[in-house]
């Protein structure tokens, strides 16, 4: 097998899974990109709107403002049928008495005495109904959706034109009161705000007591223009109890009060508007867009006549983003630039005007402001994203002219005919209940085939993982095969797909091609698996991952379920790892490994012969586990809490130096930074001198030597800087700034050239032609006595049959004039470890830099950490010489979870407002200008490096146990300038071959990395697939938005960041291979010339 | 021989579930105040005390192992006080375990030791009882094909299942139900018993 044909089929592997994530991805997370345009006063929306000169009146923006104040009253989870009376659903019957029913009284009684003054409507919100992206709608009049790509991931805060920005640009008092999420929508625009804390879903009276503390005397006090009061009890109370529980009774009558005593308060000139935000399902849950949970209430009032006539029977339904225009309208503001509402046109009829004619044009006023707007705002929008359907476009456009165009002409002549103005009013709301349709349709509706589909080819792929993992050790395993007929496949889906879809005359989906395509490639791998499921293969050969691993597995899969887990899972991640740790000393012990074998047999002089595996001390494998244990518990040290806790407390160390305010402290801290930074530096070195050769003349090996202390001295002089920076003194200033800019480029390119250096010759290796005879180098242990075992028996022969060897070659040597020319090789023995590991550690210090500088220490525990690791996992793994060699599951598994653990002990968690923006200005402290994909880059770096890390260090996990081989030997050998040789020679095998055994069976290597690489892609991929399917299950939970999407997008990034190293680690793996090769030949050539 | 062996095992393990439900019903006759969920501290020391003097009577009595050869009261004295200093090493190395499983350091360290205590009472008094203060010996049961007779099938069993129940006991913690059975780091290795019993009468 080739090693080309394992990348490509790695290759192939991992589009499947990209094709999963983006099909999944395209139905689930609805995009949005938001425009920071703004409406202002001083600009209509469109040519000659403004009517009978009322931009005159002071105040009036628009239109002439109608109301100058308004109270709005927005009752959480307000449900439609929560204003409903009492009464039976089937007439006739008798009235059952639910308790949501009936409770809101007052606003029957309003509606029936004072039918001029107030109205009722079932308002129909958008999905996702869940309160912060209700708020956003309600406030800007668009359809938010999960990412709304804007400049600013970093807060919550609405950068869009809205409501509440109209408010005080146009100089009006805004007044807030309850819920706290507010706080983060809206930092610092309200003239007096009393927040109350929202996150405690069970506490039902906080937030509506503080509220009623607040709310009578501020209106009193008259110290305001616009009040908004968020009742949260309602929703607590559904979330808690239920809407069928007594206790949602006592909530709406509570509701009740409130409602009647601010009309009580209200005066002439207010409006009052009381909305629900979303309804709720019948176990009081929201977030879906199940008909319970979209249809809300919403109420009008007026202390002075509003309406012509009489509510109807049967209240309108209207969308719940009507209300923006409606309300900017009505107080004379300009409506928000992105609004795609439409204004309630019966709330623009003259009350007192008796002619028909005038109430019909300023109906028809309003909604040519409206669709102006509107208009307005998709012409930006299509000319700054592509996301709209052209065609529809066009359709809405021509509509809009035409209706315009009519409107203007009956503004000219006003004699016209009234049924001309109700067609024009007609056209006008065809208009804009199209735009909504139309954006609805991309904005904000899930795709459950491609959320369905792309969890699918994830499992798929997983699958294919598993199955290809296990045929690879088979003999008679053929790559190609594998890997030619879904590329033919693949490419028939592509044409067949795209044929269809040509046919239908739809747009060309890159996402939904690419799926077809992995889909058909896919197709015939499962026939085969169908082919081979009876006839031989047993279930057991289909779940070769061992109990205890499939269980770690299962329980991994298994709380991405559960919200609690997803935002606990730093902490259940290191439990899971501690498990995992002990878990394989207890089986080290178990099989009899760990335990010194002098417990069971009697010791004997010379036990340890050259044939035998290598035991380790009993000790030995216990302290591996201790320390690994403390290692994950001292990186704990360094958490982040998720903002869903509140009890708990962030570690103060994830703060930069800089913000220490104690100079001995920073100082302290500073050194201790450094040290780990040398301490990191000298443990590679230390290694890299006992297993890779530092004398030899390669540049890479020259530049291990000499580019990486450059690099610490310049990371070093970097933080130095960076955390003193403001007690620079003036005249340095401009030094300082410019070496802030210099020395993170220049450890990065340092970094750069390693790594080119490392790939252009990566063998470290130290040729030395030695002249004459070998060494003798037999050291024979003496033996006396007849053999009496067969320990004995198998120490005393190999001694026997070298001693015979060595006098046999002696006389051959001395028969020839002069010897062979023999080369000693050193260190090719760990010639591939050693290039990852010099891979790895030039990655590392970038990566630093973009962290925070006391991340360092816990770099450091990372390297220490995966060494102690590598090294426990190897005393459990026995070498099979000619092989195939396989890696445990266990050390997958492990690996990836350390992965996990590292990701959070780095400071990170998977939610957006914590990932860590400074680092996309290290090195640029002037910002990036126009340009996203560095400050993207680094900050993906600063996020995933973990990821990173430990994908590109993955082969390590296999080569590994052929480095510790060698332990056992050195330990035979006294002298102490020990260098394990590895003899080019083949007959002189008593030296360990340690990774040269790889080599020695090429095929068996190649199927031991593919093998790795596929074992590694499952365990992520099952996570992968887990969140996946959670998103997809869970899609109404309250915390969807919250815990479980953030952390799709955060494992789905990390999952091809990972599958990005884990491509480069086994291709660096490979490229040393064939460069070894290329060594070998050449040498030969040498000894034949 | 086995049988009867069998037996006597039921008889000790249903007499150790019985020492656990009588430590929770016991208590509040002679002390005010007394519930598992509040005065949890309480409770798990009178708990572990319950189960480790069950532990000592029935082993006297029943006597599994066979009697030492030497007899005499300075052996008998040597061997109680290195039992003793045993359960006392156990505790800590628990403990030691629990912090670097992520237990606080020193915020509820009773709780904590008092949990590695009562995992001592169901680990380390059992063998101590049946092996006698023999690491080697006890090296030997918890390895592969190293069991020689019935009476130690049943403490390898039992004492991996307590650590497994252990192990479950941490599930819970994560979950936000906000219970005040959360609040308490409460682990419960009771719950292996019933199923380790199943698994030896059979």
């Amino acid at each position: 097998m080739q090693k080309i044909s394992v990348l490509l089929f790695l290759v192939w592997v991992c589009f499947l899974f990209y094709a999963g994530i983006a099909l999944f991805t395209s139905g689930f997370l609805l995009t949005r990109l938001e425009l920071t345009n703004h409406s202002s006063c001083q600009e209509p929306p469109g040519p000659g709107s403004v009517p009978w000169g009322s931009r005159g009146e002071p105040g009036a923006c628009w239109m002439a403002s109608r109301f100058s104040r308004v109270v709005l009253v927005l009752i959480d989870a307000l449900r439609f049928d929560f204003v409903q009376p009492q009464r039976s659903y089937v007439p006739g019957e008798p009235s059952v008495s639910l308790p949501f029913l009936g409770k809101l009284g007052s606003l029957r009684r309003i509606l029936e005495t004072q039918p001029h003054h107030a109205r009722l409507y079932q308002s129909k919100a958008d999905p996702p109904t869940t309160t912060m992206q209700r708020l956003k709608a309600l406030t800007t009049g668009s359809l938010p959706t999960f990412i709304d790509a804007g400049s600013n991931f970093a807060s919550y805060a609405i950068m869009e034109d809205n409501l509440i920005k109209q408010f005080t640009s146009a100089g009006r008092r805004v007044v807030f009161m309850g819920d706290d999420t507010w706080k983060d929508l809206f930092p610092g625009v309200f003239s007096q705000a009393f927040f109350f804390p929202s996150f405690n879903v069970r506490d039902l009276h906080t937030v509506d007591n503080g509220i009623l503390e607040h709310l009578y005397p501020t209106m009193d006090s008259g110290e305001w223009d616009v009040l908004i009061a968020h009742f949260l009890g309602v929703d607590h109370c559904g979330h808690k109890h239920g809407p069928h529980h007594p206790e949602m009774a006592k909530k709406l009558s509570q509701m009740d009060q409130v409602i009647q005593g601010v009309v009580e308060h209200l005066e002439n000139d207010t409006l009052l508007v009381v909305i629900g935000d979303h309804g709720m399902t019948k176990n009081g849950d929201h977030g879906g867009d199940s008909e319970l949970e979209i249809s809300t209430a919403l109420f009008l009032y007026s202390p002075t006549a509003l309406f012509p006539g009489a509510p109807p029977e049967e209240p309108k339904v209207v969308p719940q983003i009507s209300l923006v225009p409606t309300l900017a309208l009505l107080l004379g503001l300009p409506i928000p630039f992105g609004n795609i509402g439409e204004v309630i046109a019966e709330l623009f009829s003259e009350v007192e005007d008796t002619q028909p004619h005038s109430s019909a044009l300023a109906q028809a006023t309003a909604l040519h402001l409206n669709a102006q707007q509107v208009s307005r705002f998709l012409h930006t929008y299509s000319a700054a994203a592509q996301d709209l359907q052209v065609k529809e476009l066009h359709r809405l456009h021509d509509l809009f002219s035409k209706a315009s165009a009519e409107y203007q002409r009956l503004l000219q002549s006003p004699q016209g005919a009234e049924a001309a103005l109700q067609t024009v009013i007609t056209e006008l709301q065809q208009f804009l209940r199209g735009v909504r349709a139309m954006c609805i349709e991309s904005w904000a509706r899930f795709s459950l085939v491609h959320m369905a589909g792309g969890a699918a080819l994830l499992a798929a792929a997983c699958f294919l993982c598993l199955l290809v993992s296990q045929w690879a050790t088979a003999p008679g395993f053929c790559l190609h095969l594998l890997l030619l007929v879904p590329m033919i496949w693949g490419l028939a889906g592509v044409v067949v797909c795209a044929g269809l879809l040509a046919c239908a005359g739809l747009k060309l989906d890159p996402v939904v091609l690419g799926a077809m395509a992995a889909v058909g490639s896919l197709l015939p791998f499962l026939w085969k698996a169908w082919a081979g499921w009876g006839s031989k293969r047993p279930l057991a050969a289909l779940l070769p991952i061992p109990g205890p691993v499939l269980l770690l597995l299962l329980i991994r899969f298994a709380a991405l379920f559960s919200d609690s887990f997803v935002v606990a899972e730093a902490r259940a991640t290191r439990f899971l790892l501690g498990s995992l740790i002990l878990l394989l000393v207890a089986q080290l012990h178990w099989e009899g490994k760990l335990l010194p074998p002098k417990l069971f047999t009697t010791p004997r002089l010379g036990f340890s012969a050259p044939t035998s595996p290598p035991r380790h001390n009993g000790m030995h494998a216990l302290g591996l586990g201790v320390g690994l244990l403390l290692c994950v518990r001292l990186a704990g040290l360094f958490h982040r809490c998720p903002e869903e806790t509140p009890a708990c407390h962030s570690s103060p160390w994830l703060s930069p130096l800089a913000s220490i305010v104690s100079g001995r402290a920073k100082n302290l801290w500073y050194g201790a930074c450094v040290g780990a930074l040398v301490a990191l530096l000298a443990a590679v070195r230390l290694w890299l001198c006992r297993y890779a050769n530092l004398k030899s003349p390669e540049p890479s090996v020259l530049f291990v030597r000499w580019g990486l202390p450059l690099m610490v001295l310049g990371t070093a002089a970097y933080w130095a800087l960076a955390s003193g920076a403001d007690e620079a003194p003036p005249r340095l200033r401009a030094l300082v700034a410019g070496a802030s800019v210099v020395l993170p480029r220049a450890v990065a390119g340092l970094a750069a050239s390693g790594l080119m250096l490392l790939l252009w010759r990566p063998v470290t290796v130290l040729a030395k032609p030695t002249i004459g005879a070998p060494r003798t180098r037999t050291v024979l242990t003496p033996f006396s006595g007849p053999p009496t075992s067969q320990a004995d028996l198998d120490y005393v022969v190999p001694q026997i049959y070298r001693h015979m060897q060595e006098e046999f070659r002696g006389r051959l040597e001395r028969s020839k004039s002069q010897g062979p020319l023999t080369v000693a090789a050193y260190q090719l023995g760990s010639v591939y470890s050693a290039a990852v590991v010099t891979a790895l550690t030039l990655l590392v210090f970038p990566l630093l830099l973009l962290h925070v500088e006391r991340i360092s220490l816990v770099f450091l525990l990372l390297f220490l950490q995966s060494f102690l690791l590598l090294h426990l996992l190897a005393a459990g793994i026995h070498i099979t010489t000619p092989g195939p060699f396989t890696v445990p599951w266990q050390s997958v598994s492990a690996w990836a979870l350390m992965a996990t653990q590292t990701f959070y002990s780095t400071g990170h968690q998977p939610v957006f407002p914590a990932i860590h923006w400074h680092a996309a200005f290290v090195g640029f402290p002037e910002g990036h200008g126009s340009s996203t994909w560095l400050p993207a880059l680094l900050v993906g770096a600063n996020t995933f490096a973990s990821h990173l890390l430990f994908a590109v260090g993955c082969p390590l996990l296999l080569l590994w146990p052929f480095l510790c081989e060698s332990q056992g030997s050195r330990k035979r050998r006294q002298p102490p300038g020990n260098e394990s040789e590895a003899r080019v020679r083949p007959e002189e095998e008593e030296e360990p071959l340690m990774e040269m055994r790889l080599r020695d069976a090429p095929h068996h290597f190649n199927v031991a990395l593919l093998q790795l690489g596929l074992k590694y892609l499952f365990v992520l991929g099952v996570q992968i697939l887990a969140c996946a399917l959670a998103a997809s299950v869970l899609r109404r939970h309250l915390m969807v938005w919250k815990v479980f999407a953030p952390k799709f997008i955060f494992e789905a990034m990390g999952f091809i960041v990972s599958s990005v190293g884990l491509f480069l680690g086994l291709a660096l793996v490979m490229r040393v291979d064939g460069a070894v090769s290329s060594w070998f030949r050449q040498l030969v050539l040498a000894q034949q010339r | 021989m086995k049988d009867s062996d069998i037996k006597r095992l039921l008889y000790i393990h249903l007499s150790c579930i019985f020492s656990v439900i009588l430590s929770i019903f016991i208590p509040s006759f002679f002390l005010e105040n007394f519930s598992i969920l509040e005065t949890h501290l309480t409770w798990l020391c009178i708990c572990s005390v319950f189960v480790t003097a069950v532990n000592l009577v029935l082993y006297l009595v029943v006597k599994p192992n066979a009697s030492s050869k030497r007899s005499s009261l300075s052996y008998k004295v040597t061997r109680f006080l290195k039992c003793c200093v045993y359960f006392l090493m156990s505790c800590f190395f628990f403990h030691v375990i629990f912090v670097l499983y992520g237990a606080p350091l020193i915020e509820l360290v009773l709780e904590t030791f008092l949990l590695a205590v009562l995992l001592s009472t169901f680990t380390t008094v059992p063998c101590l009882c049946l092996l006698g203060p023999n690491i080697k010996a006890w090296l030997r049961v918890f390895s592969r094909n190293g069991l020689t007779s019935i009476w130690e099938n049943s403490l390898q069993i039992t004492t991996i299942s307590s650590f497994i129940g252990t192990w479950l006991g941490a599930f819970p913690i994560p979950l936000d139900w906000e219970r005040p059975w959360q609040m308490a780091i409460e682990r419960k290795p009771n719950v292996p018993y019933v199923v380790e019993l199943g698994t030896v009468t059979q």
